[in-house]
């Protein structure tokens, strides 16, 4: 379990980037944090793997303080994959940049083949084994980048921005590969601006503002809120805004997944069928 | 569509390979584009979307050497025969990555960046700047640098700079993938708002269609380097909608729950295409 | 101000020229971010103080390290006071630069272009290059691990990603300077001009005889230490 307890951070510029945040993320979880520009998401997220420590407050991952272990021993069981493959990528083969997290580690020869095989397969890079990162694609690149902090299977895994260039499609193919990590008892965490995506893949949502934690809820709940949505620069999903108008017709407000909105309009446009002499 | 109104772009039996590349990135393309349109342009990853807006500013083949095929005319120019910065009067182009695309170190600067390049006189460049900052409202932001600005602020900017050449094309390529969803709006408003007030056609390259759908009446989606579909954006995404999702275009989530609701039976006639539409019509078949 | 300081190694020289600098410091609302800067050459001044007590004297050693203050101060006051984009300008009205940039690079204003965007790009690389440092410990990368040999290697998953970057954002700024007609056919006109007010030839007239002044002082007195 990572739990956040009264986490405040100030940088060394002076600007207060979280204020009081408690948190609790445990196995099984599937959470996406969602806020403005600069609300702190990344932040939170670099406090969780222990890349800041808090000014005020602590981190406790399984229990360990993040202020009396290393980042180093951190990232084994808390994965942060970031937004941009180009900050990390490195290696001259994408099998080499795969393995690299797990020599770190210091694991032994075989085990780090074994699991750069294995990680390679379950994300479809396997073809491109012996190819620079460098001649890959972007997308293919991000996909790199997440193989190589899934490698080492972390107990929790921590994405930042995962669907920003990617088209719909590859968004489908990343849905199903982190609701295939959260059914396996890991924990998954992303940090998105992307609405229409959370309000499909129906994670718990953690909404930031400057700073602080806003609202807490599932993803209909929260995201078909106007004053919070607005308060977050976010704007609601088609679903809600839709919803939004045939809530007078005494539909539900909180619908925000396709879905769910065609299961309710079915039974309604039945019923108004049926009424109709 | 505005077929009747003079023809801007024009494209015929247009490819390009980039050297060293074994397949080409665009092939085939026949293209033509109106004034005053506003063109969504939309495909797959890697589908040549970029590609095909490389060529409309010289970029390719100024600036991208490889095989050129077919032709291209943008404002009655040549594309293979002008430098880009001659095209440059005639296209804007606006970048996805808003940081590696202001060179000043203040806004005012960066939006008088291009007139400079023109050998204008001064009067001239002043008149176009301050033109540019009225109509993308970055007056307030003059006085700041790049780095103190928002992403939708820099893309404004961006949109600005280009503005400030006067062209009669702007060319936004995915700008809003690092935008959060209301500062997204804001900057596609903006390129709206110069179609309307100063008469541009605009050319739109994104992947989310529900972002551009409310602007744009015509749609091209390109996959492996072609044009697979071509026309009035109701009407390509009422009749192609399987072949739009198949291809991994997000098709807006309404158009795809009235696709879904008519397959049931439940309604008919045309997908809609952003949630007022969808709405007035789901609301008129209700009954309290 | 770096005339008098380099030509003479005493005290007094030196506290009076700070007590020349100090308000100016005020006048060019800079004093905050000197304060900040000066915090950071605390250790320097230390060393350099240390280093010449022991070597020469204990009045060298002071005089020396007020000279290392006095310099710190004389180029925080131009840095801070003057904008890279003044400069670049006042780059592109000298005659040789401008020579030189035709000679070397096709165009007049390609040297001072280049030294504008070399300070534009300084922030967006200083990100860049924590976010590496974050992005690469986050897989574990422990930089201070290991002997000295090791040390060194550990910085290459640091320095290529850095590199890449540095590469693939000068690639799209080029694209993004042709896309706006850069550098243009005829020669380029400046919307900004810096024109020189008589302040600005008071404070060189002022400039040049405290030099001159130097030198003949220089040449023909012997300056103590204390």
């Amino acid at each position: 379990m990572i739990t956040l307890e009264h986490v405040s951070f100030r940088y060394p510029s002076g600007l207060l980037a979280l204020n009081n945040i408690d948190l609790n993320i445990q196995g099984g979880d599937f959470v996406a944090i969602m806020g403005e520009n600069g609300a702190g998401k990344t932040t939170l997220a670099k406090q969780m793997n222990g890349l800041l420590k808090p000014s005020q407050g602590r981190v406790l991952v399984d229990d360990q303080d993040t202020k009396k272990v290393s980042v180093a021993q951190l990232a084994r069981k808390v994965g942060l994959v970031f937004q941009n493959p180009d900050h990390l990528l490195f290696s001259e083969t994408v099998k080499d940049e795969v393995a690299f997290g797990l020599k770190n580690f210091g694991y032994q020869p075989e085990v780090v083949e074994k699991q750069v095989e294995r990680t390679l397969e379950a994300l479809g890079l396997t073809e491109y084994k012996d190819t620079s990162p460098f001649l890959l694609s972007g997308g293919e690149r991000k996909r790199v980048a997440l193989a190589s902090i899934l490698a080492s299977e972390p107990d929790y895994l921590i994405l930042d921005e995962p669907t920003i260039g990617q088209d719909y499609l590859q968004k489908e193919r990343l849905r199903n590969f982190i609701l295939q990590l959260y059914s396996q008892g890991k924990a998954v965490v992303m940090i998105t601006h992307d609405v229409e995506f959370v309000a499909e893949s129906n994670p718990k949502v953690i909404l930031l503002s400057k700073g602080e934690i806003v609202a807490t809820g599932s993803a209909d709940s929260v995201l078909s809120k106007d004053e919070l949505v607005t308060r977050v620069s976010l704007v609601k999903p088609q679903m809600s805004r839709l919803f939004g108008t045939l809530s007078r017709y005494g539909l539900p407000r909180d619908v925000v997944d396709v879905h769910r909105a065609r299961m309710l309009l079915e039974e309604k446009l039945s019923e108004a069928k049926a009424t109709v002499p | 569509m505005s077929r009747a109104s003079r023809e801007i772009i024009v494209a015929r039996n247009l490819g390009f390979k980039y050297a060293g590349a074994k397949k080409p990135a665009i092939q085939e393309i026949d293209l033509s584009i109106g004034e005053k349109e506003f063109i969504l342009l939309t495909g797959p990853s890697g589908c040549g979307k970029t590609s095909l807006c490389r060529c409309l500013n010289g970029l390719i083949p100024n600036f991208y050497q490889g095989e050129w095929t077919g032709e291209l005319m943008v404002g009655g120019l040549d594309v293979t025969t002008q430098p880009t910065s001659e095209l440059s009067r005639e296209v804007g182009y606006v970048f996805q990555n808003p940081e590696n695309q202001l060179f000043a170190l203040n806004v005012e600067k960066d939006i008088a960046f291009g007139p400079e390049n023109l050998g204008l006189t001064r009067g001239e460049i002043r008149a176009r700047v301050d033109e540019a900052m009225r109509v993308t409202s970055t007056g307030p932001l003059k006085e700041l640098a790049p780095y103190e600005l928002s992403g939708g602020q820099q893309q404004r900017v961006a949109l600005a700079g280009v503005l400030a050449m006067k062209p009669n094309i702007i060319v936004l390529d995915e700008p809003t993938s690092f935008l959060d969803p209301r500062t997204a709006e804001e900057v596609m408003q903006a390129a709206d708002n110069l179609r309307k007030e100063l008469g541009l056609t605009i050319l739109v390259v994104e992947h989310r269609l529900d972002l551009v759908a409310r602007y744009a009446e015509r749609i091209v989606v390109m996959d492996a380097g072609r044009i697979v579909a071509d026309g009035n954006l109701e009407q390509i995404l009422d009749e192609k909608f399987d072949t739009l999702e198949a291809l991994g275009v997000g098709v807006p989530r309404v158009s795809l729950l009235w696709s879904m609701l008519r397959t049931d039976g439940l309604v008919k006639g045309r997908v809609p295409t952003h949630v007022e539409d969808a709405a007035s019509a789901l609301s008129s078949m209700m009954t309290d | 101000m770096l005339t008098p300081a380099l030509l003479f190694a005493s005290v007094w020289v030196m506290i009076i020229l700070l007590a020349f600098q100090i308000p100016l410091l005020f006048m060019g609302r800079v004093a905050r971010r000197w304060a900040l800067s000066l915090r950071a050459g605390i250790f320097l001044s230390a060393l350099i103080f240390v280093v010449n007590y022991f070597t020469g004297s204990i009045f060298s050693a002071i005089a020396l390290t007020l000279r290392f203050l006095v310099l710190l101060t004389a180029f925080s006051l131009f840095f801070m006071t003057t904008s890279p984009d003044d400069l670049g300008l006042a780059l592109d009205r000298i005659g040789a630069v401008r020579w030189l940039s035709r000679k070397w690079l096709g165009y007049p204003n390609a040297l001072s272009f280049t030294f504008t965007t070399a300070v534009r790009l300084v922030p967006t690389l200083a990100v860049d290059a924590q976010t590496v440092v974050d992005a690469q410990r986050s897989r574990g990368l422990e930089l201070d691990k290991g002997n000295l040999f090791r040390r060194i290697r550990n910085y290459i998953p640091i320095l290529i990603p850095l590199l890449l970057i540095a590469i693939r954002r000068s690639l799209e700024l080029a694209e993004a300077l042709e896309s706006r007609g850069f550098p243009g056919k005829e020669g380029r006109t400046s919307l900004f001009q810096l024109k020189l007010k008589a302040s600005d030839y008071a404070v060189i007239s002022v400039s040049a005889v405290a030099i001159l002044l130097s030198i003949w002082v220089f040449l023909h007195y012997k300056v103590p230490v204390f």
